[in-house]
């Protein structure tokens, strides 16, 4: 593995911009002082009941994701370049589902391979000739990006069904601002906390024309069992509106109500975090008792608008990730500003050859899994993981996608052994309204704990750190 | 509100209360227990104690005798018994759970606070001085709740069915108490209100923590009639049916006024508010104290019935 980059340490002593702060805070203060800083932001967490669950884990009903006190840290260049390409590859894809689900032209170009779409679960052909409000369709995505070093930033995925983490992005600047007021008031930081409002009126702007101009909107949650029902009431909380659950709604008449203690209430725009599968019984999964029988119908009575559409999914896809950039190049005409990081699509003979040949070198993932399973790390894997893999890539070529292990950036993470360099990730949030772009400055920065380890999956020991974007 | 709201706030106030009730049924059992069988009385206390919470049949079903260890391993740990304190506090702290956003932080801390701590109890083998701190733990955590409740939350819908599941679950478990306990606490052929029984009816009115408040009202011995008029129509004694209707008629009105209608829920609250405030105790015990209260639980539960009708569904 290459040495990589640090975001925070250029030599002994030596900082990046932007950390001149951080890095004297460090320098001052004692370990003691770290940890008692870090036990306070344990506490509360705590406190608040920020928790999360591992699925497959019994008795893991409630964990706290671990947080680490040092910040990571963009000046405002990095930040502006970075939100420019974010807003880019959101507005493309947003053209891109509006293609896929109207007249197809980018198939019909050749640009992308139609059996690719046709045969993907999660392209949704009911969802075919489908109008929707404002003609968007993912007003909330979460993009994963990954630094190598001081120039390069990668879209590692795309997260436009149902993206999570952004009660963390918000809770971790809610928590470092109390334990660290002096550090905050030096060091000038740009602030997250209108991240509610921004998706509050991204929610409003695309209600259907004909609701009333101030819609009602509904968080719908699959209930407290859900990993990440604490944010869902977060959220719903921050906003102002219901949370609901599948059996709070009904639909009459194609128009979808809530029951409440005053009767039947009209809702016109539901943030859905139910996922399509589940969203409507007579639709999709018959044995669905998450969802609500008729919103499908709702929605394409034009009643009612789902945020995020049903159908996103098809364009998260990691096999349909790999053609992001020419998506960008054929519906807006302009070079993508954030680069893909390189990828083997397994689908294809020359690619498969190559990565069989240099399995021990490569990321390898399934194409319909998320959160870090499904997937081999060449490098770190034994032998014989590799060749049960590499069976299984033979068996199912279609199912694979193939990176190169990156050398992601580290920051400095308070670890049992001191302060250490650990690799991270950057999850920032995208809104996309019928009036305009929004991206809160920061996002979700993820860290892999374990020394060396490049997975930074709450699931699978990551931790969470506070996210600044300051001057520089 | 959304019905469902409303509806897990009036069961997470309903079985905080239950989880408090039962701490005190299980307290005088214990004391009473304790007593020279002269004293106590030839039947089972463990028994009645059951009894005081509706679940007897419940208990027959998986336990052959009523001694210690069954009934408070029944009433208080075992998770299989939906009544039992620990299912009370793991439902109530469910309920919370999904409606976080409808309660103050307090509310909440309060109530994971209690389900933290009494999750790591023990409950086998326990000792006496270890049941009666885990038996005060349990009644601690209720007025806490009820005192964040009282001091921190809005005065408006959410806090309204809150004291709706409190009133109905305290007049429910008042009667029950008052009732098991007349009949089963007696010794067949004694004579009510004989020397024999004094120390029952006291325990009635420590399980209610209306030991002085007897005195102050009386101010004689404990007589079972004034034990009943004081736990039946008494506006002045907080558990007292009388009192928790009076909250209850009140506590709906103000819904319907919030909401701007009214509906079954309030004409009913409003008839039985009246009939407690109209009756008197020769007149109950003339026609049979038991039957009064047999009929006054029918009525409770059917009042929770039309709450449910008209607001949680």
């Amino acid at each position: 593995m290459p040495s990589a980059f640090d975001e925070m340490t250029v030599a002994p002593g030596v900082c990046r911009p932007g950390y001149e702060g951080v890095q004297k805070w460090l320098a001052d203060t004692p370990r003691e002082v770290l940890e008692l800083r870090r036990a306070e932001a344990e506490l509360l967490f705590r406190r608040t009941g920020i928790t999360f669950a591992v699925y497959g884990e019994a008795d893991a009903e409630e964990r706290i994701i671990p947080f680490d006190i040092i910040p990571r840290i963009l000046t405002k260049t990095e930040w502006d370049k970075l939100a420019l390409g974010l807003s880019q590859r959101v507005r493309a894809i947003n053209a891109f589902l509006a293609d896929l689900y109207g007249k197809a032209e980018i198939m019909k170009a050749g640009i992308i391979p139609a059996d690719l779409i046709h045969r993907n679960p999660y392209f949704r052909p009911e969802m075919v000739g489908l109008r929707v409000p404002h003609d968007i369709r993912v007003m909330i995505a979460g993009i994963d990006i990954v630094r190598t070093d001081d120039e390069h930033f990668y879209v590692l995925e795309d997260n436009v069904r149902t993206p999570s983490g952004v009660s963390y992005m918000l809770e971790n600047r809610e928590v470092m601002m109390r334990l660290m007021p002096d550090l905050f008031a030096e060091s000038r930081v740009a602030p997250v906390e209108n991240y509610a409002d921004d998706l509050l009126a991204t929610l409003k702007s695309v209600a259907p024309p004909s609701a009333p101009n101030d819609p009602t909107i509904a968080l719908l949650t699959p209930g407290p069992f859900n990993s990440a029902y604490y944010e869902h009431s977060f959220l719903a909380d921050r906003l102002g509106i219901e949370l609901v659950e599948g059996r709070d709604l009904l639909v009459n008449d194609d128009a979808v109500y809530m029951r409440t203690t005053r009767g039947p209430q009209r809702i016109d725009v539901l943030y859905r975090r139910i996922d399509d599968d589940f969203l409507d019984p007579l639709t999709f999964r018959p044995d669905s008792a998450l969802g609500v029988p008729g919103l499908i119908a709702a929605a394409r009575a034009g009643k009612i608008t789902l945020a995020n559409a049903v159908g996103t999914g098809i364009a998260d896809d990691k096999a349909v990730y790999t053609y992001i950039p020419d998506v960008i190049r054929f519906y807006l005409g302009e070079e993508p500003i954030l680069k893909n990081v390189p990828t083997w699509r397994c689908r294809e003979p020359d690619a498969l050859t190559y990565v069989l040949e240099h399995i021990q070198d490569l990321v390898v993932k399934e194409v319909s899994g998320s959160g870090g399973y499904g997937m081999l790390i060449g490098p770190a894997a034994s032998s014989a993981t590799r060749a049960e893999f590499a069976e299984k890539l033979k068996a199912r070529p279609d199912d694979f996608i193939a990176q190169p292990t990156l050398a992601l950036s580290t920051v400095p993470t308070f670890v049992d052994s001191g302060i250490a360099p650990r690799h991270v990730d950057l999850r920032p949030f995208v809104l996309s309204g019928a009036d305009k772009v929004r991206v809160v400055p920061g996002g979700l920065t993820r860290v892999a704990l374990r020394a060396g380890s490049l997975v930074v999956n709450s699931s699978q020991g990551g931790g969470t750190k506070d996210t600044w974007v300051v001057n520089g | 509100m959304l019905s469902r709201t409303a509806d897990n706030l009036f069961w997470f106030a309903r079985y905080v209360e239950r989880a408090d009730n039962i701490a005190r049924i299980l307290e005088a059992a214990n004391r009473l227990s304790a007593m020279p069988i002269t004293y106590s009385g030839a039947t089972n206390e463990w028994e009645s104690a059951v009894a005081a919470t509706g679940t007897l049949p419940a208990f027959r079903a998986v336990n052959a005798e009523a001694n210690s260890e069954s009934v408070l391993n029944f009433l208080a740990f075992s998770p299989t018994n939906p009544s039992s304190i620990k299912s009370c506090i793991e439902t109530a702290r469910f309920n919370a759970r999904a409606v976080r956003t409808a309660l103050t932080a307090v509310m909440w801390e309060s109530i994971n606070g209690a389900w933290l701590d009494l999750r790591r109890v023990d409950g086998k083998n326990m000792k006496r001085s270890a049941l009666d701190d885990f038996l005060s733990r349990v009644k601690e955590a209720s007025l806490r709740l009820d005192g964040a409740a009282y001091r921190t939350m809005l005065r408006s819908e959410a806090y309204y069915f809150f004291v709706l599941g409190v009133m109905l679950e305290r007049a429910d478990n008042t009667a029950r108490i008052l009732d098991v306990k007349y009949h089963l606490l007696l010794p067949e052929g004694a004579e009510v209100g004989g020397g024999l029984d004094y120390f029952q009816w006291t325990s009635i009115l420590r399980t209610v923590s209306a030991q002085t408040a007897y005195h102050w009202v009386y101010r004689q011995s404990v007589k079972p009639w004034l034990v009943a008029d004081l736990l039946v129509l008494k506006q002045e004694m907080p558990r007292s049916l009388a009192a928790c209707y009076d909250a209850i008629r009140e506590t709906l009105d103000l819904l319907g006024h919030e909401y701007g209608r009214q509906g079954p829920a309030q004409r009913m609250a409003r008839t039985m508010r009246t009939r407690l405030a109209n009756a008197n105790i020769g007149d109950v015990f003339q026609s049979g104290l038991h039957e009064f209260l047999t009929e006054f639980l029918v009525e409770n539960a059917r009042l929770g019935e039309a709450i449910a009708a008209q607001y949680l569904s």
